[in-house]
């Protein structure tokens, strides 16, 4: 991986948090119709996790795209690991993968 | 971005390919793909969707905003 400053800090939030969402906008107010999807499948599972605004954050919003090979925002990390972006966080959850995923990993719901 | 070039960048990096797109709101933004192709085996989603934006070369997310994007193996 190149040495992008901002990867340490990005290394930093998908560790501290078990669930991490890289979003436009907040979980309470998302700014992005995808991003508000993904932010609404975590409320409806009710699993803690962290959010970043990207839009308030420009070096964030490009060097995630950077750190995970995959140029679209929103982002979904579980325990460090890449997930997904909308249409996979989607597909995961209306077959059930994504539940089993944290089941898998020990997330319980709040 | 004209569907015809989705198509058309996809099928040049995927070899053999089956693209089916449809054109959410008419305004050359918002496009939803399937992707069948022989190559996916044995990758994850997230791989299989790399595989699909690296073949549209830096389009996503930047002059193409949205692309929903479902990838399978033939059956």
């Amino acid at each position: 991986m190149s040495d992008n400053p901002v990867f340490d800090r990005i290394k930093d939030y998908v560790n501290k948090d078990d669930i991490v969402l890289f979003m436009k906008g907040t979980p309470i107010f998302p700014q992005c119709g995808f991003s508000s999807v993904v932010g609404q499948v975590l409320q409806h599972m009710a699993v803690p996790f962290e959010s970043y605004n990207v839009l308030e954050d420009p070096e964030l919003r490009d060097g995630i795209k950077e750190f995970s090979d995959w140029p679209t925002i929103p982002q979904l990390y579980v325990k460090g690991e890449f997930v997904g972006g909308c249409d996979i966080i989607r597909e995961m959850f209306e077959n059930g993968e994504l539940q089993q995923m944290m089941t898998d990993k020990g997330i319980k719901a709040a | 971005m004209l569907a015809e070039d989705i198509v058309k960048f996809i099928e040049e990096d995927l070899p053999g390919a089956k693209v089916t797109i449809e054109d959410l709101r008419g305004d050359g933004d918002h496009y939803a793909a399937h992707v069948v192709y022989e190559g996916f085996k044995g990758k994850s989603r997230v791989q299989q969707h790399q595989m699909v934006y690296k073949s549209l070369k830096g389009r996503m997310g930047g002059e193409l905003h949205a692309l929903a994007l479902q990838t399978s193996t033939p059956e």
